[in-house]
């Protein structure tokens, strides 16, 4: 693998950690398994692209992507809180919702922002190559929202947020209002992978309507596979997987996509991903089954 | 203090699986009394504690708690006036949360929850000293996992859990069924413990006659959903186990109570 394609496995990974603060917020905190990503990732790039090529600030434009991801969040959290129903399903309405709504936003299938001045102009000044800069300049950025979520899920209402996923009706007793910690769990967890598709627009060059497929796998992924390789006794840790794992999904990616011996073309993306996925679920059985056979064995 | 106004819960109203768990429970509770309920499956003792809880909305009546109508209230709402401790030792916590960011959740119970942390060195150098009293050696473990537990362990913290913010009722839904007879010994102490420490309004709602005559300053007994006797103060002192199911064959005219649970608990 070249260093081009090296950072470049780099950046997707740094964005796509965003993603995975999200999913980690959904899927771990709330339990709330929330495909509703997959119409939340467009749209921060819907929203942030359109508002570009019109002139807005850059900056203002990516934070209405991450609001515009936060009310994503909140309509299929109020549709399972208050509507009743079941949370995968209100995920999945949503999901399909957004591509109607991305495609109205954008008023075409896509939109290229090739010489627009997106956040990412000011890295052109840093005297060094893009592919340096934009990994750097997203390394900030994970950083920041890292030690946002690493404060917020330690305070009193990140708690309370954790006892609703993990036991409601102690946390209802507890005098937690559950209903609205979904729905402010689900709205940051959707605003940050609106401003992950914001970002990846910007770094990409182009926002487009189907870039959103997949994303929950990707995000899965990078939760479930950064698990396996770190233990998440705490929070500070469950961060640094999710961190981890997104970047080590890229590079898995990258390589698998790299190695000539294999065969593998881009159009088997999708497989490969899957196949990654379902050997980091299996991986964590399947490394204490051979553990126990290991230890009897030797006796 | 608690007051319940001919209290009505039916479920699945109309339908051909319709119960009716309470019918018509009007009860008063004055400040400090510790009333036990007792009743065989199906009486509707737990869902009047939920009632009172706000985990179930009665059909029909008034709940008033103070001068407050909490009838409609949340369970969270409620949470600031009523703690409760669950029959299910694996309920009252989260096991995957630690002992000390169990005990927060408790802390901040009713009141509101700023951005600060949930944990700091004093609300740790409280919850040690709770913890201490049981002599578990619980207060060496604030970073356990709450899942690594005994239920004994856990039925325990969920008592001084409940106490940690002031409440003016306990609820106890047999929240020492689930334990070993020493064990429940323990909890069962640490609860009168508690209630008298922190006066407490508290209703304990359990499987034993044994239990509710010995603990207590009031005992009703359900049947049916409905409150079959109600006995306090002198009329209280002295009763036995038979005494109990004879006020109850003369409250059912004659029907013979058939639940040997009550009698062997």
């Amino acid at each position: 693998m070249s260093t081009i394609a090296a950072l470049g496995a780099l950046e997707s990974g740094l964005v796509f950690a965003l993603v995975a603060f999200g999913v980690f917020l959904s899927f771990r905190i709330l339990e709330f398994p929330d495909l509703t990503v997959d119409g939340s990732f467009p749209l921060g790039a819907a929203v942030s692209a359109i508002l570009i090529v019109s002139g807005v600030n850059p900056w203002l434009a990516t934070f209405a992507a991450f609001g515009a991801g936060m009310m994503a969040g909140v309509v299929t959290a109020w549709m399972n809180t208050k509507l009743g129903i079941l949370n995968l399903l209100a995920s999945i309405l949503t999901m399909i919702a957004l591509y109607s709504i991305n495609l109205r936003i954008m008023g075409k299938p896509n939109i290229a922002l090739l010489g627009e001045t997106t956040v990412l102009t000011p890295t052109e000044s840093w005297g060094m190559p893009y592919y340096w800069a934009t990994p750097l300049a997203f390394s900030v950025v994970v950083l920041v929202v890292f030690f946002f979520l690493l404060r917020f899920l330690n305070s009193q209402p990140g708690l309370a947020m954790r006892a609703t996923g993990a036991n409601a009706r102690m946390a209802r007793s507890q005098g937690i209002n559950t209903d609205r910690m979904i729905i402010l769990g689900m709205a940051v967890s959707n605003g940050l992978v609106g401003l992950a598709g914001s970002l990846f627009a910007q770094s990409q060059g182009s926002a487009d309507i189907t870039m959103g497929v997949g994303v929950i796998v990707i995000g899965l992924a990078s939760v479930i596979g950064g698990e396996a390789i770190i233990t998440p006794k705490t929070m500070f840790l469950a961060l640094i997987a999710c961190v981890v794992g997104s970047i080590l999904y890229r590079f898995a990616i990258a390589l698998a996509l790299n190695a000539d011996f294999i065969g593998l073309k881009a159009q088997d993306l999708n497989l490969v991903t899957a196949v990654l996925v379902t050997f980091a679920i299996v991986a964590p059985k399947l490394k204490a089954n051979l553990t126990a056979k290991f230890s009897r064995g030797n006796k | 203090m608690i007051s319940l106004e001919d209290i009505h819960v039916t479920f699945g109203e109309g339908t051909p699986l319709e119960t009716r768990a309470v019918r018509g429970i009007s009860l008063d509770i004055q400040e400090g009394e510790f009333v036990t309920v007792i009743g065989s499956n199906g009486s509707g003792k737990s869902t009047l504690l939920n009632t009172l809880s706000g985990e179930t909305l009665p059909t029909s009546g008034k709940i008033k708690v103070g001068d407050d109508d909490v009838t409609y209230w949340s369970t969270a709402k409620r949470a600031k006036l009523i703690a409760r401790v669950f029959q299910d030792p694996l309920a009252g916590s989260c096991e995957n949360l630690s002992i000390e960011e169990n005990m927060a959740l408790a802390w901040y119970r009713g009141k509101p929850r700023g951005f600060g942390s949930a944990l700091n060195s004093q609300n740790r150098e409280i919850f040690k000293k709770q913890l201490s009293r049981l002599g578990l050696g619980l207060e060496n473990r604030l970073k356990d996992k709450m899942g690594l537990l005994s239920g004994g362990q856990r039925q325990a913290i969920s008592l001084l859990m409940s106490a940690l913010q002031p409440a003016k009722i306990l609820l106890l839904d047999e929240h020492t069924a689930a334990l070993d007879p020493k064990t429940a010994a323990f909890v069962l102490d640490l609860t009168c413990q508690i209630i008298d420490e922190n006066k407490l309004t508290a209703l304990m709602v359990t499987h034993s006659m044994q239990q509710a005559l010995e603990v207590g300053t009031r005992t009703i007994m359900l049947h049916e959903g409905k409150i079959v006797f109600d006995v306090k103060g002198e009329e209280r002192k002295g009763l036995t186990v038979v005494d109990l199911l004879d006020l109850f064959k003369k409250n059912q005219q004659g029907e013979e109570l058939s639940d040997d649970s009550l009698l062997l608990g």
